[in-house]
């Protein structure tokens, strides 16, 4: 046992905050510190920028042109991003369908999309749930049926997070309705200029643009585009949802949210003190900081053991209920530091450049909308509930 | 970092489980808690004679490994429920022996500690003090050939059953803390002695014009609170593991309690209400397990501010969890949790108590806002 980071894992992190030092532009950190909305641009700029470099594939293995890091390699490098200010690597492509396509795709799937999202060429999104399935996802309907060397798709999509910027989008289909309803979905691959796809806004209760609903009208998406076996996908969607939640704890934000925290309650005032002289706001900022603790812990020691299974266990639900627990705490306690600012909405100043003049407060608007944002952590990805099913079946063996 | 025990952890482990799955069982716990103070000579030579109170304490005399060693044999510990003082002698005394004492003072007390043949305890806390260590009102008079002591003690762990103690004082002459080795039968020590609410023992102790030799001092005189720091640091780390041996072994009971309890013609585990406080019960202990990493990775950081917010931080949250797994465990069992019977009670009797050692959520949460604004 070795409970401290190694030697060569300091430096590692040291080598992380150099790279980030040279090569991460201002302007983007400044965004993303003051919490400005980021365009496509931003996010595949920083794709790019990495893929110079040879690190925009930090989870991957060496052999698909990824970094080859450890997992506490890439724990490390996620926590420095985040708290520098680097916008989120895009997870849809990155981490999530790649790594299905690794374990699951042939060779020519292999080849043709797995360098394309390294480069940021192919902006991925997922077509998990519809309108009458979130929690209960297999029963999706959604249907994908055989004609000669294509599928037919029909059907509707929700919740489709960034579909608006996306090249492909990987879909759960049905491609047999007469089976157990886990036992006839199949995993399809889509590009997203194909004709017959309609791609609609949900507007979110913070303003944001951030999901869409999807439909399909008989798009028309060739058979080599299958992923695996057809009618196999349930496995391989539940394959890509333990990765989505090891990367889901978000350990590398919340160290950032915190930092925001610390900083606005060392700067707020109440005409006689400042916020963190308040024993009462303080503690419970010390309460998320030791919560943060026990959660990177905790991630530290899932993915070391995933480094010698390789798969991300049921395990991984635990950073999924503690991960969005504690964006929330954050995000609530970020709030409630700016007192009556909280209140303002002034959409533009959520953009980059806005020139308004705030008085007495920064962050307008933007720590009252990210707290309403946040509300979406413990829903997405599996909610809460669903992770202590999982929990409770998969571990506990209730 | 490398969370997989070497092969000679996995031993040590392995050792001290065979030892008390066969020695201290639930029933054999039962009888020793029936006799007074729960310590077993027999028990406490078992575990002697098993290399195991050497866990941290130097090689050169008779101990091996360090902070992870101690955790392994903690939480070992707090799976079975041992009542024997190996905290108070191995891990607080014997680490304060091993930091501050003379070649002649380790050479005389370490080896014996590793053979089972004396036990220690620390009596520092004072009336009024709750948890804050920098409040000693006891005081050391210098006179020419020693210290004259004076004052009191209160719940000196493992005290009823120490055959040796040693006291802080305020020394007159040194302005701060210095430290004293006293034997526990010595005339003009005046104890109380009692058990505690999970059957483990504590005491009180008070001294009037007590005259303590100079070969009784403990350290630099003056200097002993940076060193009651690191030691109650070392003992939080050591009570962190004991406590998530505890919790899971608090855990594993109510899971198979709703496996095999059944009502409404069904085990009561079917019901997901029961399913997700359980799976609530088993996201604490995970990170629980993380803290105790944490804070046996810290307790030797060289760096106080950073020992010291880890460990603080690793209590509070182990606190935390203790008090909701223990409260769960009984509400799961329902009657049966409140009896003396079962496991479980004892199990929650156990975490309550160390939640109130050294520090408690409150104090331990504060601690940590405190050095936020250190920087």
């Amino acid at each position: 046992m070795n409970l401290e980071f190694s030697a060569q894992e300091q430096r590692f992190r040291a080598e992380v905050r150099e790279f980030l030092k040279r090569n991460l532009p201002a302007p983007l950190s400044a965004k993303v510190l003051g919490l400005k909305r980021l365009t496509r641009e931003d996010l595949i700029g920083w794709q790019r920028i990495l893929h110079s470099v040879g690190w925009s594939g930090p989870s991957w293995p060496k052999e698909f042109g990824g970094t080859g890091w450890t997992a506490i390699e890439q724990h490390i490098f996620d926590e420095e991003c985040s708290i520098a200010g680097a916008p989120p690597i895009i997870s849809f492509g990155v981490r999530m369908v790649a790594p299905v396509i690794m374990a699951f795709g042939n060779r020519a799937q292999q080849d043709y999309f797995l360098p394309r999202i390294l480069s940021g060429e192919h902006w991925w999104c997922q077509g998990y749930s519809e309108p009458g399935s979130g929690s209960d996802l297999a029963s999706l309907t959604t249907r994908a049926e055989r004609r000669g060397d294509v599928y037919l798709v029909n059907g509707q999509k929700t919740w489709n997070t960034l579909g608006h910027f996306a090249d492909w989008i990987f879909c759960l289909v049905r491609t047999d309705g007469a089976a157990k309803p886990q036992s006839g979905i199949s995993f399809l691959l889509i590009d997203m200029k194909s004709p017959g796809i309609t791609v609609r806004p949900i507007p979110l209760l913070d303003g944001g643009h951030e999901i869409n609903d999807i439909w399909f009208d008989n798009v028309s998406v060739p058979v080599t585009q299958l992923i695996g076996e057809e009618n196999k996908g349930w496995t391989y969607a539940k394959y890509l949802l333990t990765h989505e939640r090891v990367n889901i704890a978000q350990v590398g934000q919340s160290r950032r949210e915190l930092n925001r925290l610390k900083q606005l309650a060392a700067t707020t005032a109440d005409g006689a003190r400042r916020l963190i002289d308040d024993v009462r706001f303080r503690d419970r900022l010390a309460a998320v900081e030791i919560d943060l603790m026990a959660l990177e812990l905790t991630v530290l020691r899932v993915l070391s053991a995933e480094g010698r299974r390789r798969d991300p266990g049921p395990e991984s639900s635990v950073l999924k209920i503690r991960g969005s627990e504690i964006q929330q705490a954050l995000a609530e306690l970020c709030m409630e530091a700016i007192g009556p600012y909280a209140l303002p909405w002034i959409p533009e100043a959520l953009e980059a450049g806005w020139q308004g003049q705030p008085e007495g407060a920064d962050l307008w608007g933007a720590l009252t909308g990210r707290y309403f944002n946040q509300r979406k952590t413990t829903i997405f990805s599996g909610s809460n509930e669903i992770q202590r099913n999982i929990i409770a079946h998969r571990i506990l063996e209730l | 970092m490398d969370f997989e025990p070497t092969d000679d952890q996995t031993l040590l482990r392995n050792s001290v489980q065979r030892l008390l799955s066969r020695e201290y069982g639930f029933q054999r716990r039962q009888e020793l808690l029936a006799q007074s103070f729960g310590h077993s000579a027999q028990v406490w030579q078992q575990l002697a004679g098993q290399g195991v109170l050497g866990a941290g304490l130097p090689e050169e005399h008779g101990g091996f490994g360090g902070p992870v060693e101690s955790m392994i044999v903690m939480e070992e510990m707090g799976r079975s429920l041992v009542l024997e003082p190996f905290l108070s002698t191995v891990v607080t005394c014997g680490g304060l022996i091993g930091e501050l004492g003379s070649p002649q003072q380790r050479a005389e007390w370490l080896p014996r500690i590793v053979a089972g043949e004396c036990r220690w305890a620390l009596a520092h806390h004072e009336p009024g003090a709750r948890y804050n260590l920098d409040y000693v009102k006891t005081t050391a008079r210098r006179q020419a050939s020693g210290y004259v002591l004076n004052g009191v003690k209160t719940v000196i762990q493992d005290g009823a059953v120490a055959d040796r103690v040693i006291v802080s004082a305020q020394d007159d002459t040194s302005p701060g803390l210095s430290l004293f080795v006293l034997d526990c039968s010595a005339p003009g020590l005046h104890w109380s002695r009692y058990r505690t609410q999970d059957g483990r023992n504590a005491a009180d102790l008070r001294f009037e014009n007590l005259t303590v030799g100079a070969e009784g001092l403990l350290g630099a005189p003056g200097t002993g609170l940076a060193s009651i720091e690191l030691a109650v640091d070392c003992s939080i780390a050591a009570l962190c593991a004991e406590a998530v041996g505890v919790m899971e072994a608090a855990n594993a009971a109510t899971l198979e309690h709703l496996k095999t309890r059944r009502q409404f013609g069904q085990p009561i585990g079917r019901f997901q209400v029961l399913q997700h406080r359980m799976a609530d019960m088993f996201v604490m202990a995970t990170q629980a397990r993380s803290m105790s990493f944490l804070a046996t990775g810290q307790c030797r950081e060289s760096v106080r501010t950073e020992r010291r917010r880890a460990l603080s931080a690793a209590k509070a949250f182990i606190g935390k969890a203790s008090r909701f797994v223990g409260q769960q465990a009984v509400q799961l069992h329902g009657g049966m949790g409140m009896t003396a019977e079962l496991p479980i009670s004892h199990y929650f009797k156990r975490l309550t108590l160390i939640n109130a050692t050294w520090g408690d959520i409150d104090h331990h949460v504060g601690a940590v806002g405190k050095l936020m604004l250190a920087g």
